[in-house]
């Protein structure tokens, strides 16, 4: 399968500190492909430059063949608002929920983009159906929900738009391990079964480069190293640094 | 006396409208903008003007009134609306004493004796004040009925999800700049059909009665009522006006100096802020298909006050 997100040699910087120097990377249409990296690599940081959120120093990004983000001098690229649109999903650190709304009304949020309400009414049972939890609490304000069961509903509410690819920031941060397990069964199974590519960013490298078929290790806002799946998990330099081996 | 209670709810009516529209842009959006009373001041002048100087009928007037100060609106809105909570406040507040230092330069002693209002031949006297009653009423019905509409709608939606999380609206593929603007030209279109109301009744105008006060009571009715619940924001603008006319009402205007309204204002708030932050009503939060029958609803209400604010019971 082609390629569905080509990063050029972006960099990215607040202010005068630089938070990522010329990445470049590359993400097949139908994979999952996990980033790697310690607290303050930079990984929220290449997420939100992926969504617009933060603009380009330098480099471009390409989705589905358009350039979605480019730097001032080139016009600066599209709004988070319409890369949203192209098809991209962002799950963001901390998930962002509406907490005061009710699981439903996230969902409906997240839909907010799709204007056929039949549409939006399957969707919403294929999620209930896939996150059986959220279809328990659907009525409840999200607020009341488990920090698992929110992470759940920021997953659910991304797909509502069905994107072509799913970002998703550190999903398990924070959680127990074995809902963070649960959580990366049911990524697998979204990008089996609904054919959604997944561009996954964690610091829990064992988990997430197992689920993966490609890797990227990000250190001080560069990537230093690259490969498959399981040849990083093997890798001696990963192993020491993020596997705890 | 009963005189008296009609004017109270005169001008009840004209700020429940003004808080319909600060409502719109801080209740539904979540932008702290100080500067109403520059959209009411647009609002008068307008009228002002079309109805003395072109010498057009009232009812022309309302729309102008509306689409003008909605213009300044955008003008405003355009560069402002990307700064975030206090500096959004600073920066609309100086702009709404702006307009009115322009609305002072333009004409300085106001109008006077501006003519009046018709409706089917009948003519809107401010002595008549039941007549204004009804016809003010009657706007703060129609808009009270349209943003119950808009809250329900999809550009009320976005301006919802924008109030809670601007990232999450923006990665659900809402342009969060649009629904900005859109809200805070809605907002000041109302508040441009109070200014243009007042006139209707008052039939004079002067600068001077726009100060950044007014912008800050009409806030305050805002907060009062309930943020975000249309219904809340009239009550709170009925309680407003009561307030602003206690010494009159009680006949101790020479104990109670003027100034002791502002102070009045300024411990309600405080007083709100610690005990009920959420308004007397509450946030009108349970919009899309509140689960909980009225019973529920009523025994939350007085029960679970904090359960109103999405707060732990
Ligand atoms: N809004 C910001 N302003 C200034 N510096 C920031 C901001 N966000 C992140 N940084 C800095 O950029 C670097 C990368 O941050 P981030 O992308 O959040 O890392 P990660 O997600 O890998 O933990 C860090 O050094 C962080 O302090
Ligand atoms: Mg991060």
């Amino acid at each position: 399968m082609g390629e569905i997100l080509k990063i050029d040699n972006i960099s990215v910087s607040y202010g005068s500190i630089r938070a990522l120097t010329d990445i470049s990377m590359s993400i097949d249409e139908g994979a999952v492909v996990s980033l790697i990296g310690a607290n303050g690599a930079g990984k929220s940081t290449l997420l939100k430059a992926i969504v617009g959120q933060e603009p380009l120093k330098s480099g471009s990004i390409t989705f589905a063949g358009e350039t979605i983000c480019q730097t001032k001098h080139h016009h600066g690229g599209l709004t988070t608002d319409l890369i949203a649109r192209r098809g991209i999903a962002l799950v963001p650190e901390g998930r962002h929920v509406f907490a005061d709304m009710t699981v439903e009304e996230n969902l409906d949020m997240g839909a907010f983009m799709v204007r056929d309400q039949a549409l939006i009414n399957k969707r919403k049972e294929e999620m209930y159906d896939f996150f059986p939890i959220l279809g328990a609490r659907k009525k409840q304000k999200t607020r009341s929900l488990s920090g698992g069961e929110q992470q759940m509903m920021a997953i659910a509410r991304a797909l509502m738009s069905a994107p072509r690819l799913l970002l998703l920031d550190e999903p398990g941060l924070g959680l127990a391990p074995l809902v963070v397990q649960d959580i990366f069964n049911k990524i697998k199974i979204i990008n089996e079964e609904n054919k959604v590519t997944v561009f996954l960013v964690e610091q829990n490298a064992r988990l997430a480069l197992r689920s993966s078929s490609y890797g990227y290790v990000l250190e001080n806002g560069k990537i230093v190293l690259e490969d498959k799946g399981e040849a990083l998990l093997l890798n001696e330099k990963v192993q020491k640094a993020y596997l705890g081996a | 006396m009963l005189n008296f209670f009609q004017l109270i709810l005169i001008y009840a009516g004209i700020y429940a409208i003004m808080a319909i529209g600060q409502n719109c842009i801080t209740g539904y959006t979540g932008m702290l903008s100080l500067c109403h009373a520059g959209f009411f001041c647009i609002g008068s002048y307008a009228t002002a003007i079309i109805c003395k100087t072109f010498g057009l009928s009232f009812w022309f007037s309302l729309p102008v009134a509306a689409i003008v100060s909605g213009f300044v609106g955008l003008l405003i809105g355009i560069p402002t609306l990307r700064l975030k909570g206090d500096y959004l406040c600073i920066a609309t507040l100086g702009l709404g004493e702006i307009i009115r230092n322009v609305a002072t330069n333009l004409n300085p002693v106001g109008y006077n004796s501006i003519p009046r209002a018709t409706l089917f031949g009948y003519q809107f006297a401010s002595r008549n004040k039941l007549a204004f009653i009804f016809l003010i009423w009657a706007f703060v019905l129609i808009f009270y009925i349209l943003f119950q509409q808009l809250a329900h709608s999809r550009l009320g939606r976005a301006m919802i999800a924008v109030r809670e999380d601007e990232v999450a609206a923006q990665s659900n593929g809402i342009n969060v700049t649009k629904y900005k603007i859109s809200s805070f030209v809605l907002g000041a279109a109302v508040g441009g059909i109070a200014g243009c109301l007042q006139t209707a009744y008052t039939l004079t105008v002067q600068p001077g009665s726009y100060t950044f006060m007014v912008s800050v009571m009409v806030l305050c009715t805002v907060v009062l009522g309930g943020m975000g619940n249309a219904k809340a924001v009239i009550l709170g603008a009925v309680i407003i006006q009561f307030i602003s006319y206690l010494p009159q009402l009680t006949g101790l205007t020479n104990v109670i100096p003027a100034q002791a309204k502002q102070i009045i204002y300024g411990l309600l708030l405080v007083v709100m802020m610690l005990c009920r932050p959420q308004g007397i009503l509450g946030r009108d939060k349970y919009r899309y298909g509140d689960p909980r029958t009225r019973k529920e609803k009523l025994h939350d209400f007085f029960v679970h006050p904090r359960k109103a604010k999405g707060g732990k019971v």
